[in-house]
C-alpha cells in the first residue's frame, strides 16, 4: 500500500481595474492625465467639496459598454450608479460613486490563445464604471510604507478617473491562463481606444482570487484574494506563489484562512493583509445626485458598429485559418497597423508564413531604424506579395529579396518591375554557374585544396565567392551543389 | 426709505437710474448692522462683496443693459457657496471655511443684479426647524424676539422679515423654506425638485434638497424664481424643461379652478385661533372664484416615518466628507481613526450626529431592505397619493404649520421638532412645487401679540406658473402681510 499524494487544480478568478482614456475625469471637467504636478488637475467636484455635484462623462460610459461588446456582453437597458460609503483619506467624498446591482455590462467572455496555441475562454461577470481615489504617499518611513511613516501626502490629480472594472468567473486555472487572459484584455482595450493599460502608470490594476481543489473535485476550496502585483509577469509569480503556499498547507492537514493577501515583489511571496471578518459594510445605496444611465437599442447598435475588426477575430484568422505560430499573431496584431498590412499582403500572395516572417524580420527592422511605420513605407502590400512570390518560385533568392525590400521601403515602386527591368532574377541555369564556380575555384586554388584535404567549412566562403561573382544573382543552394560536384 | 419696498419696485426704480445699487448697497449694509444684533438673521454680512456688486450693477445698468433684479438686497442661505465668503452651513465643522466657487442659483442671482448682503442663519446643516441647531448664532423671530424664526431657512426669512434684505435664499428639503416664512410672515417657496440647479448647495439629503426663494410678496418670489430656473449642466438632477416665466403669471381671481382640501389634514386638532384663520383662508379662496373640493392623501400620514428614514440616509454619505483631511476644522490625533472620530465629535452638533447615526444604521447591511428600501416605497406611493388628488383638483391647499412660531426650547424632543414639518413633507417627497403665502394672524397661548400663520398652496410637478398666479390671486385678495407692522422692527427702528 503507498500513499498517494492529492493532485490539486487552482481556480481563478480576476478582478481588473482599467483606468479609462478620456480627455476628462468621469464626473468633472478636469484633465485626467498621468504624471502632471500633484494636485493641479483638480477642481470642486473632484476634491469634493461642499456643495459640488457629479455630472456623468458620457465617453467614459460609451468606452465601458464597448469594452463590454467587444466580448459578447449583454447592455441592459437601465443602469445605475451607486455610492460605496467607507472613510479612507485619499477618497474625497468619503464615498465612491460607483455600480453595485446594475453594472453598465453582463456577462460575456474573453476568447485567449495560449503558447502552444489551444484556444481558452474566460467569461465575464460583469463590466461596470467608477471613480478612481486619490493617491496615497506616505513619507518619513525608509520604504514608503505606511508602518513607520511620518505623514502622508495626498495627490487628487488620480481623484475622479474613470474606472472600469472587469469582473471574470473563476473560469481561469494556471498562471499562464492568468497572463493569457490578461494580455488578451489589455489587447482588447488598447484596440478600442479604451485604455493605455499601463501597469506600471497604475492604469490596469488586478486582484486575483485563487482557491485550491483536489483534480476532479466540482466543489470550490476557500479562497485568497491576491493585491499588489505591478505587472504581468507579477501576477505570474505572485500566482505559482499563493498556489505553492496554498498546496503546502492543504498537504499539511491545514486549512486555508478567507483573506486578503499582498504581493512582495521583493521578497516573491504575499503576506496577509486582512481578514474578510474585517470586510467593511459599505453601505450601497443609489447615488441621488445621479439619474439612472439609459442605453437605447440605437445607442448600443452604433457602438456595435463602432468596434471594428477586434483583436480576437484577427488572432482567430492568423491562428486558426492562417496556421501562424501564437507568439508571431500576437506580434501582429499588439503593433499599430501591422495586421491590416499583414492581412492585405498574405491575401494577395497565398503565403502567410512567408509574408509574416517579412513583416516581423525585414519590414520591423526597417521600420525600427528608420522610424517609419511599415503601413506608410514605401513597399505596399502589393509589392510585399510580389516579392513573397519571387522568392517562393525561386526567381530571386533571399539576400535580392532583402536588397529590394531595403530599396523599395524608401524609393517605392513595383519588386517585379525592378527584377525583370535590371535582371535581378537569381541565375539557376548550371551550366552558367559551373562557368562562374570555374573561375572561383581557379581563382582560390588553395581553398580548394583546403575542401579536397577535409576543411569542408571552406565551403561557405567558396559559395560568397559564386555570389560575388554573380553580382548575388546566383541561386546559392545550386552553387553550392555545382561548388561540390566541381570538387569531388 | 427704498429698502421696505417690493424687490419690483427696487429693481425698477434702479432700472430708471433713480437709485443706484451702491446707494442701495450702502442702506441695507447699515440696516443690517442696527438690525442684525437683535435678530440675527446673518452669520457674516459681505460688505466687500456687496459693494462690488453694486458697482457692477451700476455699470451694466449704465451699459443699458435691463436687470430684473437690480440692484435688489439678497441674503444667502448659508448653506450656499458665494466665492470668498464664509461659507458654513451653520456647523463648527465648517466655520472658517471660504467658498471657491459660487453656486449657480446664486451666481444667476447675482447675474440679474441682486446685491448679496449677509450669509444668513439655518440650522446645522439645514437640520432643523427653528434655527436653534445653529452651532453658530442665534436667529430671533423679527415679529417676537423670544420666538424662533422657524428652520432651517431662519435668518433667510428673517432677514426679508425685518427688511434686513430684500429677497433671499432658501433651501428646502422638508419644509424649510415653507416653515419658517410662515412663522415670519413672508412668502416661500420650494419649486419642483430640478427646476432649480443644487449645485453649489452645500448637500442635506441630495433627493430631497430644492434651492427656492423667500420674498415679500408672491410676484417677487416669482421675479426671483424667474432668475433662477432652468437646466445647469453642472447638476445631473436639473430638469431640462422649457421653464415658463412666472413673474406674468399673476391673476386677480380663481374662477375655473378646483382647489383641493385634503381630507387627512383636518383642521379640529388645531388652536381654535389658528383654525379660524385657516378656516377663513379657505373661504377666501372659494370666495375668490375657486371651487373647493375635498382629496384624500391617505399615506401622507407616512411622510415624517419616511421623511426620517430617506433624508438621514442620504446626510450619511453626504457628511461624510467631513473629515479633517482636506478642509474644515480638524482635530489632531496621532492615529487616522482617531483624528477621524475627535473631528466629527467636535464638529457636528447633536441632531446632525443624531441624523448620521438614524441613516447609517437604516442603510446598514441587514436593514437596508426593511428601512430604506420600504421608505423608498412607501414614498412612490405618497406621490401617487399626490397624482391622483390632482386628478380631482388644479391646486391643494393646506396650513404650512400647525401653530405659528414657538419660544426657544419649546421643543426640546426632536420628535416633536419633526413634526412640526408635518404639512410639508409629504410635497417634498413627491418634488411638487409648493409655497407658503401669509394667511393671517393668531395669538399663540401665552403669546403677547398675534403672530403670523402661512397657507401653503401646492401644485403639480412643474406647474409653478399655476401656483405662483393663485397664490398671487390670494394675497392680492387678501394682503395680509400688509395688515400689520412688526412690532420688534418697530421698537428697533425707533431705537435709531
Amino acid at each position: 500500500m503507498s500513499a498517494v499524494a492529492t493532485a490539486y487544480e487552482a481556480v481563478m478568478g480576476i478582478e481588473c481595474h482599467v483606468e479609462l482614456k478620456t480627455e476628462t475625469k468621469m464626473f468633472c471637467g478636469c484633465r485626467n492625465v498621468f504624471g502632471a504636478e500633484p494636485n493641479t488637475n483638480v477642481c470642486p467636484v473632484c476634491l469634493g467639496l461642499p456643495g459640488a455635484l457629479p455630472v456623468p462623462n458620457r465617453l467614459a460610459l460609451e468606452l465601458l459598454v464597448k469594452a463590454g461588446l467587444a466580448f459578447g456582453a449583454e447592455v441592459p437597458a437601465f443602469s445605475k450608479f451607486d455610492r460605496k460609503n467607507y472613510f479612507y483619506p485619499d477618497m474625497p467624498k468619503d464615498y465612491q460613486i460607483s455600480q453595485y446591482d446594475m453594472p453598465l455590462t453582463l456577462g460575456g467572455a474573453v476568447r485567449y490563445w495560449l503558447a502552444d496555441g489551444t484556444q481558452r475562454s474566460c467569461r465575464l461577470t460583469r463590466i461596470h464604471l467608477e471613480e478612481d481615489t486619490g493617491k496615497s504617499t506616505h513619507a518619513g518611513s525608509h520604504d514608503g510604507r505606511i508602518a513607520g511613516s511620518t505623514h502622508s501626502l495626498v495627490d487628487f490629480n488620480r481623484a475622479g478617473v474613470p474606472l472600469m472594472e472587469c469582473v471574470s468567473e473563476p473560469d481561469i486555472r494556471t498562471a499562464a491562463e492568468a497572463v493569457a487572459y490578461l494580455e488578451a484584455l489589455k489587447r482588447t482595450f488598447v484596440a478600442l481606444g479604451v485604455s493605455d493599460v499601463k501597469m506600471e502608470e497604475g492604469s490596469l490594476r488586478c486582484d486575483v482570487n485563487l482557491s485550491l481543489r483536489p483534480v476532479g473535485a466540482s466543489e470550490y476550496g476557500t479562497k485568497t484574494e491576491i493585491k499588489n502585483m505591478n505587472s504581468f509577469n507579477s501576477v505570474a509569480r505572485a500566482i505559482e506563489s499563493e498556489i505553492a503556499r496554498q498546496t503546502a498547507i492543504l498537504e499539511g492537514g491545514g486549512r486555508i484562512v478567507l483573506e486578503t493577501r499582498g504581493w512582495d515583489e521583493h521578497a516573491g511571496t504575499t503576506h496577509s493583509m486582512r481578514s474578510k471578518e474585517q470586510a467593511h459594510d459599505y453601505r450601497y445605496f443609489p447615488d441621488p445626485d445621479l439619474a439612472p444611465i439609459e442605453f437605447d437599442p440605437g445607442d448600443v447598435e452604433r457602438l456595435k458598429r463602432e468596434l471594428g475588426s477586434l483583436p480576437y477575430e484577427r488572432l482567430e484568422r492568423m491562428i486558426g485559418a492562417d496556421k501562424l505560430r501564437v507568439e508571431q499573431a500576437h506580434q501582429i496584431v499588439d503593433a499599430p497597423g501591422l495586421y491590416e498590412y499583414y492581412a492585405a499582403a498574405a491575401g494577395l500572395s497565398g503565403k502567410p508564413q512567408a509574408t509574416v516572417n517579412f513583416v516581423l524580420g525585414d519590414l520591423s527592422r526597417l521600420a525600427n531604424e528608420t522610424q517609419t511605420p511599415v503601413f506608410s513605407c514605401g513597399l505596399v502590400p502589393e509589392g510585399l506579395a510580389e516579392i513573397v512570390a519571387l522568392t517562393e518560385d525561386g526567381t530571386i533568392n533571399s539576400k535580392t529579396a532583402k536588397d529590394l525590400i531595403s530599396r523599395v521601403w524608401v524609393e517605392g515602386g513595383s519588386p517585379r518591375a525592378i527584377v525583370s527591368a535590371e535582371g535581378l532574377g537569381q541565375v539557376s541555369d548550371a551550366s552558367a554557374i559551373d562557368a562562374i564556380v570555374a573561375e572561383v575555384l581557379a581563382a582560390n586554388a588553395k581553398t580548394a585544396d583546403d575542401y579536397r584535404a577535409g576543411k569542408t567549412k571552406v565551403m561557405g566562403f567558396l559559395v560568397g565567392q559564386v555570389m560575388k561573382a554573380s553580382r548575388g544573382k546566383a541561386n546559392p543552394t545550386l552553387a553550392e551543389e555545382r561548388l561540390r560536384a566541381h570538387l569531388a | 426709505m427704498i429698502l421696505d419696498r417690493t424687490a419690483a419696485d427696487i429693481a425698477a426704480a434702479v432700472r430708471a437710474r433713480e437709485a443706484s445699487a451702491a446707494e442701495i448697497a450702502e442702506a441695507a449694509l447699515s440696516r443690517a448692522e442696527e438690525r442684525n444684533v437683535a435678530i440675527g438673521a446673518y452669520l457674516s454680512v459681505v460688505a466687500d462683496v456687496a459693494r462690488a456688486h453694486a458697482r457692477k450693477v451700476d455699470e451694466r445698468i449704465a451699459a443699458g443693459e435691463s436687470l430684473p433684479l437690480a440692484g435688489v438686497p439678497l441674503a444667502v442661505k448659508d448653506n450656499m457657496c458665494l466665492a470668498g465668503t464664509r461659507t458654513t452651513a451653520g456647523s463648527k465643522i465648517l466655520a472658517n471655511w471660504i467658498a471657491p466657487y459660487t453656486a449657480t442659483a446664486v451666481q444667476r442671482l447675482l447675474d440679474a443684479g441682486a446685491l448679496p448682503i449677509g450669509k444668513a442663519n439655518l440650522d446645522e446643516f439645514a437640520m432643523g426647524s427653528s434655527c436653534e441647531n445653529s452651532a453658530l448664532g442665534k436667529t430671533h423671530n423679527p415679529w417676537d424676539l423670544s420666538r424662533v424664526p422657524g428652520g432651517s431657512s431662519g435668518g433667510s426669512t428673517a432677514a426679508v422679515a425685518s427688511a434686513m434684505a430684500t429677497i433671499a435664499l432658501g433651501s428646502d428639503t422638508g419644509g424649510s423654506i415653507r416653515e419658517p416664512a410662515a412663522f415670519c410672515g413672508v412668502v416661500g417657496f420650494k419649486p419642483t425638485y430640478g427646476r432649480i440647479s443644487r449645485y453649489g448647495l452645500i448637500a442635506f439629503a441630495s433627493s430631497l434638497d430644492q434651492i427656492g426663494p423667500i420674498a415679500k410678496t408672491v410676484e417677487d418670489a416669482a421675479l426671483v424664481y424667474d432668475a433662477m430656473a432652468g437646466k445647469d449642466p453642472c447638476d445631473a438632477t436639473s430638469v431640462d424643461r422649457a421653464v415658463e416665466a412666472t413673474e406674468r403669471s399673476t391673476r386677480d381671481n380663481l374662477r375655473g379652478l378646483r382647489i383641493g382640501i385634503v381630507k387627512e389634514f383636518g383642521l379640529e386638532a388645531l388652536e381654535p385661533a389658528v383654525r379660524a384663520v385657516y378656516e377663513a383662508a379657505y373661504r377666501d379662496l372659494e370666495r375668490l372664484g375657486a371651487e373647493l373640493v375635498e382629496v384624500s392623501l391617505p399615506t401622507a400620514d407616512y411622510g415624517v416615518a419616511t421623511y426620517y428614514l430617506i433624508a438621514p440616509a442620504e446626510c450619511s454619505s453626504n457628511l461624510a466628507r467631513y473629515d479633517g483631511v482636506r478642509f474644515g476644522a480638524r482635530v489632531d490625533r496621532p492615529s487616522l481613526t482617531d483624528m477621524y472620530l475627535r473631528t466629527r465629535g467636535a464638529g457636528f452638533g447633536a441632531e446632525v450626529k443624531r441624523r448620521v447615526m438614524l441613516g447609517t444604521y437604516a442603510l446598514s447591511s441587514g436593514y437596508y431592505d426593511a428601512y430604506y428600501v420600504r421608505a423608498q416605497k412607501a414614498r412612490t406611493l405618497i406621490a401617487a397619493d399626490f397624482a391622483r388628488a390632482f386628478e380631482a383638483c388644479d391646486v391643494i391647499a393646506c396650513p404650512a404649520a400647525a401653530s405659528p412660531a414657538f419660544e426657544f426650547n419649546a421643543k426640546a424632543d426632536p420628535v416633536s421638532m419633526y413634526l412640526m414639518d408635518y404639512y410639508t413633507i409629504p410635497m417634498s417627497l413627491a418634488g411638487l412645487p409648493s409655497l407658503s403665502v401669509p394667511c393671517g394672524y393668531a395669538e399663540p397661548p401665552g403669546g403677547t401679540q398675534p403672530l403670523p400663520l402661512g397657507l401653503e398652496l401646492s401644485a403639480p410637478l412643474f406647474a409653478e406658473r399655476l401656483l405662483l398666479g393663485v397664490a398671487h390671486a390670494y394675497e392680492r385678495a387678501t394682503g395680509h402681510a400688509r395688515k400689520r407692522a412688526l412690532p420688534a422692527i418697530a421698537a428697533s427702528a425707533v431705537a435709531s
